[in-house]
């Protein structure tokens, strides 16, 4: 087993140097890349299909068969939590590209052409703003049908003025600095200086948060998941999990509610932890 | 022999930590009388705002000093935090370069003015009276009202007179003015500098002006020391100075201001100026300068006094720039 | 065919209520330099901003070799044509570079979107850009963070070269340097107005410096021109009390800052009587000036 560490070494040094050498932003890339590999590879690494009954280990406890032990059906906790990730990280994804993307789009055309577009933009984004998001989805729900649907198009539309707002004032810092009227003089119509010069320069910070977002709609589409409106069961996620897991805490089995619950957790904190250093290394450059 | 206000003795000043270590100054000596000006003349990465900072314990953050520092007889560089912040409340003062930074936006001009005062524990109503009378002196008009006021309702000009109010508050005998008036417009730089000039006379008090203007050192400093590459190179009276130059470098950056009494063009220095960590052995000039000789590159030059100029440089004796 | 490379006749700009710039006119020959000096709200930089098309003037004409560019730009091919005329370094050379843009495409950019270039010929344009500013092979590589002050300020001074403007607008483009790294930059601006014949338009207020780079001047105080002539004369014999006062202000041996201080009050006190000095028939300030080595004055 002595080449173990150099294989551990290896696979961390990459993560390591994109942390800048940061012990507690290294764990996170870790957890993350960790979660990521598990839902790609979910067939191949889970050691029981996500829907498979053993009813002999129903609420077992931890066995070597099962070593997160099986729900109140009897599936496999941690084959189910492998393919939640998928679920999981897939929504949370979705939602942080489309509200970045949104958000980007309706902040720099804001900031750039100012006046009454900008007015009528912002005053669109705090609109979203005052709707809670949630409510959103679950009217959503209503409309297209329990699923991922539903909730992933209302955070997504809920989350962009989030990311709009940010990307507004950056980016009207951003358009008054010299480099940007350089480009205006030099004859460059405003679209391309901003799809070339203004975005790129924003996009770290605006990225910084789009990490942080990931991990909240991760936490609001697992409450939606929990109550119901999100992933159906028997589809394995994590807040349908802790929803179906939660009569057996009654019956003192705590893994099927809690593994899900600590899985969220960690990777909410992940997502956090990334996106404040990538804002951190952004706020050092601009010294 | 009588204590000077300050006397820095061979100051040495590195970065220790990690990467980022490099020395910031080598060797700086320098000294100011009681009610002398004394100006600190150079370009960025000369060091002069460190040296500056480092008389109130001010280093940068990692910095490790060497030397010897006293203001009054008294060791800044050993002294216990307590007296240090004494110090600074009541000995030695600073004004900033920009005053809009340096100012809590949050707080009333008057509680600016006064805290230096209340914090060495003057009653309340006699540090208000205190700071309306400073305010006048600095050429604020109705300070009563002024002092209710917020810094976001004061022009910089304006900004960098209450500024020097809150510095003369505890009644500081030595001033460090690093750039004080490099934010401001010439005409306001020249009012602001009036105020100083005529406070610090009234006052007689030290002052440590640093800037980067060297005609500007000029006009209201006894003696000018000129820094580069964080080393003194060259200090002298500043009629001497100017009428006649002893380091290349001092020559050279007369040279290259533009003046209005002359129809010299002003003359570039080649290169660019160097900060400490990059310059090479030897005199870290000698890589801008017309007349550097072979040894120049080689030996270190140590400083010497040559008809009441401290120069450092190899051909000093050789040369005489007018 | 007009005898002016740029002309200026009436701008005007406020902002809400504040009169930045205001009936401000000037005119400046075919590889001339012209020094717009004042303090800051002066209403110099806001007249600069204008000249390029970074702010549009409430009134008054701009003309770059007989042709009008008041009106804002439409399409594409006015604001080429535009962006050939005028070109602009700014005072801050850490701001004015993309910082993830190579110094070879900085430079490059321009090329591309003006003139119809093969990618060798491209290249061989920017070297040669390059060199008149005193730039290698090895700074092209670089990124503007990897370059000192002066450097970056003369990769500006390139990029604005690129399209070969008419008139070159340097807002306080030397400010921000060393004193020794000035005057190099000073004598390569001087040494590319010779050969390439390229007007100058320096924005400052640093009247010593515009002692050696302008042959005229015109002084702004609070958005109007109060004095304008060529800069010997002016900076020998200013007439009005404002001119006095900035070339007063200008430290050197002997200075007295005390009566600099008065006089600035006294000023300010006359000014605040009559903030708007009515402007007589004759008033050299309305029209463009037909001839700007004649001096002129406003009481």
């Amino acid at each position: 087993m002595t080449a173990l560490p150099i294989h551990r070494r290896r696979f961390l040094a990459p993560l390591a140097r994109l942390a800048g050498g940061d012990k507690l932003v290294t764990a996170a890339l870790t957890v993350l890349t960790v979660l990521i590999i598990a839902a790609v590879l979910a067939p191949l690494i889970a050691p029981h299909a996500p829907d498979a009954v053993d009813l002999s280990a129903t609420l077992s406890g931890s066995t070597p068969d099962h070593l997160l032990g099986a729900d109140q059906s009897g599936r496999d906790v941690l084959s189910r939590l492998i393919f939640g990730a998928r679920t999981g990280l897939l929504g949370p994804l979705i939602v942080v590209v489309v509200s970045t993307v949104l958000g980007m789009l309706i902040g720099v055309a804001a900031a750039w052409h100012g006046g009454v577009v900008d007015s009528v933009l912002s005053r669109a984004m705090e609109l979203v703003f005052s709707f809670p998001a949630l409510l959103l989805a679950i009217i959503l729900v209503a409309v297209f049908g329990v699923g991922l649907t539903a909730p992933v198009i209302a955070m997504s539309v809920a989350y962009a003025p989030y990311v709009g707002r940010l990307a507004r004032s950056v980016a009207l810092q951003e358009k008054s600095r010299p480099y940007i009227q350089a480009y205006r003089v030099q004859g460059w119509s405003g679209w391309l200086i901003c799809v070339k010069h203004l975005l790129p320069n924003i996009a770290p910070l605006i990225l910084a948060q789009s990490a942080i977002n990931f991990g909240y709609a991760l936490m609001d589409l697992a409450a939606l998941s929990f109550l119901g409106f999100g992933v159906q069961p028997p589809t394995a996620d994590w807040g349908a999990m802790i929803n179906e897991g939660s009569p057996a805490l009654l019956q003192g089995a705590m893994l099927p509610a809690l593994a899900p619950g600590v899985a969220i957790v960690i990777t909410v904190v992940a997502f956090s932890i990334v996106g404040e250093s990538i804002a951190d290394r952004v706020a050092r450059r601009e010294q | 022999m009588t204590t000077r206000l300050l006397e820095i003795e061979n100051l040495n000043v590195r970065l220790a930590a990690g990467k980022a270590a490099r020395p910031i100054l080598d060797g700086v000596s320098l000294h100011v009388e009681q009610g002398e000006a004394v100006g600190l003349v150079g370009e960025s990465g000369s060091g002069k705002s460190v040296t500056c900072r480092a008389v109130l314990g001010l280093l940068p953050e990692g910095a490790q000093a060497a030397g010897s520092l006293w203001v009054d007889g008294e060791d800044i560089l050993t002294m216990p935090s307590t007296r240090l912040r004494e110090l600074r409340r009541r000995d030695v003062s600073m004004i900033f370069q920009d005053p809009r930074a340096s100012i809590n936006p949050l707080r009333r001009i008057g509680d600016f003015v006064t805290e230096g005062l209340r914090a060495c524990g003057v009653p309340r109503k006699d540090a208000l009276k205190r700071a309306e009378e400073l305010l006048e002196s600095v050429g604020i008009r109705e300070p009563r009202a002024a002092l209710r006021r917020y810094p976001h309702e004061f022009s910089g000009g304006m900004l960098q007179r209450v500024m020097i109010a809150g510095a003369l508050a505890g009644g500081p005998r030595l001033l460090l003015a690093d750039e004080p008036t490099t934010a401001l417009d010439v005409t306001t730089q020249a009012e602001v500098i009036s105020i100083l000039t005529r406070l610090r006379a009234e006052r007689d008090m030290g002052m440590l002006f640093v800037t980067h203007d060297l005609e500007l050192a000029a006009a209201i400093c006894d003696r000018i020391y000129v820094m580069y590459a964080g080393r003194i190179v060259e200090a002298q009276p500043t009629e001497g100075l100017f009428s006649r130059p002893r380091h290349p470098y001092t020559s050279g950056l007369l040279a290259a201001t533009p003046r209005l009494e002359s129809d010299e063009p002003p003359h570039g220095v080649p290169g660019r100026p160097v900060s400490l960590a990059e310059s090479p052995a030897g005199c870290a000039f000698a890589a801008r300068c017309a007349h550097a000789q072979p040894a120049c590159a080689r030996e270190d030059p140590v400083q010497r006094e040559i008809d009441g100029a401290q120069v450092a440089c190899l051909r000093a004796e050789e040369l005489i720039h007018d | 065919m007009t005898e002016y490379a740029l002309e200026v006749e009436g701008l005007r700009k406020s902002f809400g209520a504040h009169v930045a710039v205001d009936d401000v006119s000037f005119s400046l020959k075919p590889g001339g330099a012209l020094a717009i000096v004042g303090e800051s709200g002066s209403g110099k930089t806001t007249t600069a901003r204008m000249l390029v098309g970074l702010e549009r003037p409430d009134a008054g004409r701009i003309r770059v070799g007989g042709r009008d560019r008041s009106d804002v730009a439409r399409g594409k091919a006015t604001r080429l044509a535009r962006a050939r005329e005028i070109q602009m370094v700014f005072q801050d050379p850490y701001l004015s570079l993309d910082p993830r843009v190579t110094v070879a495409a900085c430079v490059e950019e321009p090329l591309r979107l003006h003139f119809a270039m093969s990618p060798a010929e491209r290249r061989a344009r920017r070297a040669e850009l390059l060199a008149r500013v005193g730039l290698g092979e090895r700074e092209a590589d670089a990124l503007p963070r990897r370059l000192s002050g002066g450097q970056r300020q003369r990769v500006a001074i390139a990029r604005a070269l690129a399209t070969e403007p008419k008139v070159l607008i340097l807002d306080e483009a030397t400010a921000a340097l060393d004193v020794s790294i000035q005057a190099q930059i000073l004598d390569l601006l001087a040494e590319i107005r010779r050969d390439t014949g390229v007007g100058y338009l320096f924005v400052t207020h640093n009247l010593a410096l515009v002692r050696h780079i302008a042959d005229v001047i015109i002084v702004l105080y609070q958005g109007r021109v109060v004095e304008s002539g060529p800069t010997r004369e002016v900076l020998a014999n200013p007439e009005h009390p404002y001119t006095r006062l900035l070339l007063h202000s200008v430290p050197r041996p002997g200075w007295d800052p005390a009566q600099i201080a008065a006089d600035r009050r006294s000023l300010a006190a006359v000014l605040r009587e009559t903030p708007n000095p009515p402007a007589s028939a004759e008033s050299p300030h309305h029209g463009p000036d037909p001839d700007p080595t004649k001096r002129s004055v406003v009481k």
